[in-house]
């Protein structure tokens, strides 16, 4: 425990300070050094921010410097821009995007950005405005053109056509964010990217263009052999924690009929956990599909009651080491709803 | 007119050849083709009579002036309310507070301004009036990276300081801002802070801020002349140790004229500490903060000069997603008279009943040199109206 005796000043990390002086002992230099209080911190700020100013950071040559918001989001720019962009994703795929912390770490990865994408539709609201006003860097700025708003590109489910409020839970008011579960919307998302890497590295279009219809071709192969693994479960019933799988079961033909969470956002009660599994063993749901990023007491409970199965599904590319890139995450998923559905038939 | 009529007669008999050369008439429609035209003629019908009506509608808005119509809204800001209403039991002689108060309620206007920059407007309504808590422009796109905020702000000296009410994760601020850092108002003044992220290798994250203010932070600053400026620097670095793991450490100064005159300075030194800990995959569940702020202040005297210290170490434990356990431990000595030395201890537990309510029990224990010890129960509802804002880091 320091004391008053001991000589604090004298243990500061950082000694350029000018007007750091050693204890004065006399009224006299107390005056002295009080006619000039801030020149000597104005001119020891004048020197530091003409050496910050001289000393920009220095930037991959030649490459665009992508940063996503999430993983699907950088799969999707690493398909479109190949090795012609550097991608750098914030939150993971096991990591709920809704809480991710906006760690001072992101800040070194955004100044350098020429191009940030974002999910939008408010998902990222409580980490990524702070950023992008801290980091600095002009080009990813609302509405400046290295800032992309992927939501714009997607079919948005679940807008709401009354007045929202609280009251419904963490409601998004421009519709439900996590559109990229369906491939379609993954492949318009891919599209307005290869527009915009173009309009920002022309020399590179042709490429852009290339890669994307190889990831459209790719991807419609798989579509159609998800198809046909997914055919016989179509219009199953399933219950999902939060409200993250829209596009998902609209595309695969499910039904969700509940949450494990009362509201978005709001931690399962006992009261709604009760009123679930009656619900679930009317309607003889067996599934319930958790996001990995959730604890699994609850599900399970509620799986013992019914007689059903918690299936940990992943929300995100990066989930899990099998959900890599955007078309195996849809691999992933699908192979392990089939082999629930087998399971629980 | 003979020839007129010639003319005419000849003219009708060649079109009377002419249609006898013409193919026979189609022969007359059936029944279903009838009713089939008519169908798609009520359909066109319907269609433009939709078309008309949207035809009809729309010089009418187009007629609406340039600031009227709902869309002009679009563009308000966004607007947002804190409150944070508190009750105590338990007897405080030294530094008495209501036993229930709605202590603020912040109204927060935030909103883009222009293509470089953007606004954060705080007013603050309490029991004795309304102040600006915060007003200011912080401008994103300057050259060389630089960001400057101008206006009313707090300052950024050590991590709380910079906090509002309702971000803390007590009921209180520490004994330390109370003795050395002019209580809950802090250094909050109008004026100048331009900061950077300073290019350093590594993964290390360092970042320079300087402010410079008018110099009126309530008793810790007084500016009795126009040029008694004062002055905050902060340096900040933060490592990430592992993905859940991380370390940020801040070296913060302060200078201003106190409140005997243009001649009598107060200097500032502090250092803050945290380390946190928040596994990625349960973040909604578990996690550690530790943080501590050690503040050093030097202040001019009529006769000499006053070397006080002061400091906190706070500890938080989310449990669940419900439940936060808390405790922190304060130790102050007073600016003004370094010999009278404050100590205390809190227990706090925190229910987050959503992301937009929580509340939070505190007690607090503090032995106030010279003074009767006070022990209190303090209690707290923050909730949060409007606009989502930004998860406090």
């Amino acid at each position: 425990m320091p004391t008053r005796s001991e000589p604090c000043d004298n243990e500061m990390p950082i000694r350029d300070f000018s007007n750091f002086e050693p204890p004065m002992r006399n009224l006299m230099k107390i005056r002295w050094n009080a006619r000039r209080p801030g020149y000597a911190t104005f001119s020891l700020l004048a020197a530091l921010l003409v050496a910050l100013f001289t000393a920009q950071p220095m930037l991959a040559a030649g490459k665009l410097n992508v940063v996503t918001s999430t993983q699907d989001l950088a799969a999707l720019a690493s398909e479109v821009g190949g090795d012609r962009v550097n991608v750098i994703a914030i939150a993971r795929g096991y990591q709920d995007p809704h809480f991710v912390e906006a760690k001072p770490s992101f800040l070194l990865n955004l100044r350098k950005a020429d191009l940030l994408v974002l999910v939008g539709l408010e998902l990222e609201i409580g980490w990524l405005p702070p950023l992008i006003t801290q980091c600095g860097n002009p080009k990813i700025q609302p509405a400046a053109p290295g800032y992309f708003d992927a939501s714009r590109f997607a079919q948005i489910l679940e807008i709401p056509t009354t007045q929202v409020s609280r009251a419904m839970g963490d409601v998004h008011p421009q519709g439900n964010p996590h559109y990229w579960l369906d491939p379609q919307n993954g492949l318009r998302v891919a599209v307005g990217l290869a527009q915009k890497l173009a309009e920002m590295s022309p020399m590179d279009a042709a490429y852009f263009q290339q890669r994307l219809q190889d990831f459209r071709k790719r991807l419609t192969e798989a579509e159609r052999r998800w198809d046909e693994q997914m055919k016989p479960y179509r219009g199953r019933k399933v219950v999902t924690y939060h409200q993250s799988w829209p596009n998902f079961v609209k595309r695969f033909g499910l039904q969700v009929v509940d949450y494990v969470e009362p509201r978005p956002g709001i931690p399962p009660s006992p009261a709604h956990v009760v009123e679930l599994i009656g619900l679930m063993k009317r309607q003889g749901v067996k599934l319930i599909l958790v996001e990995p990023y959730f604890d699994l007491k609850t599900p399970q409970s509620v799986a013992r009651e019914t007689g059903g199965q918690v299936v940990v599904l992943m929300p995100s590319v990066g989930g899990n080491p099998e959900s890599g890139d955007y078309i195996r995450l849809f691999d992933q998923n699908v192979s392990l709803l089939v082999k629930a559905f087998q399971q629980t038939r | 007119m003979n020839k007129v009529t010639a003319l005419l007669v000849s003219a009708l008999l060649a079109a009377g050849v002419a249609r006898a050369q013409d193919p026979p008439p189609t022969p007359p429609a059936t029944d279903q083709q009838k009713a089939q035209d008519d169908r798609i003629r009520k359909l066109e019908e319907e269609v433009q009579a939709l078309k008309d009506a949207q035809a009809a509608l729309r010089p009418e808005a187009a007629q609406v002036g340039g600031a009227g119509g709902s869309a002009a809204k679009a563009l308000n800001p966004d607007i947002s309310l804190n409150g944070d209403f508190r009750g105590s039991l338990g007897r405080n002689g030294t530094r008495p507070v209501p036993g229930l108060e709605m202590h603020e309620a912040e109204l927060g206007l935030q909103s883009v301004i222009d293509p470089y920059a953007r606004g954060d407007v705080f007013f603050s309504f309490g029991e004795s009036g309304v102040s600006v808590e915060e007003a200011f422009v912080t401008f994103t796109s300057l050259p060389g990276a630089f960001v400057a905020r101008v206006g009313k702000q707090r300052a950024a000296f050590g991590k709380v300081n910079s906090a509002h009410n309702h971000a803390l994760p007590w009921t209180d601020r520490p004994l330390v801002t109370e003795n050395l850092i002019n209580g809950e108002e802090g250094i909050n003044d109008m004026g100048l802070s331009v900061s950077r992220i300073l290019p350093v290798p590594g993964d290390l994250f360092l970042e320079a801020t300087a402010q410079v203010f008018r110099g009126d932070s309530g008793e810790l600053f007084k500016s009795s002349r126009k040029n008694d400026l004062s002055f905050v620097g902060h340096l900040r670095g933060y490592e990430d140790l592992t993905e859940n793991t991380n370390f940020e450490f801040g070296y913060s100064f302060a200078q201003g004229h106190n409140e005997l005159g243009h001649d009598f300075l107060t200097r500032l030194h502090g250092i803050d500490l945290s380390l946190r800990w928040k596994p990625l995959r349960r973040s909604i569940y578990n996690s550690l903060l530790w943080r501590s702020e050690f503040v050093w202040s030097r202040r001019d005297q009529l006769v000499s000069q006053e070397r006080a210290f002061g400091l906190y170490s706070s500890l938080e434990y989310r449990l669940d997603q419900r439940w936060t356990l808390g405790t922190r431990f304060d130790w102050s000595q007073r600016a003004t008279q370094a010999s009278q030395l404050d100590r205390g201890g809190s227990a706090l537990l925190t229910y987050w009943m959503s992301e937009f309510s929580q509340v939070r029990g505190q007690y607090r224990f503090t032995r106030y040199e010279g003074r009767q010890d006070a022990s209190e129960l303090r209690l707290q509802l923050v909730f949060v109206m409007g606009a989502h804002g930004a998860h406090p880091f």
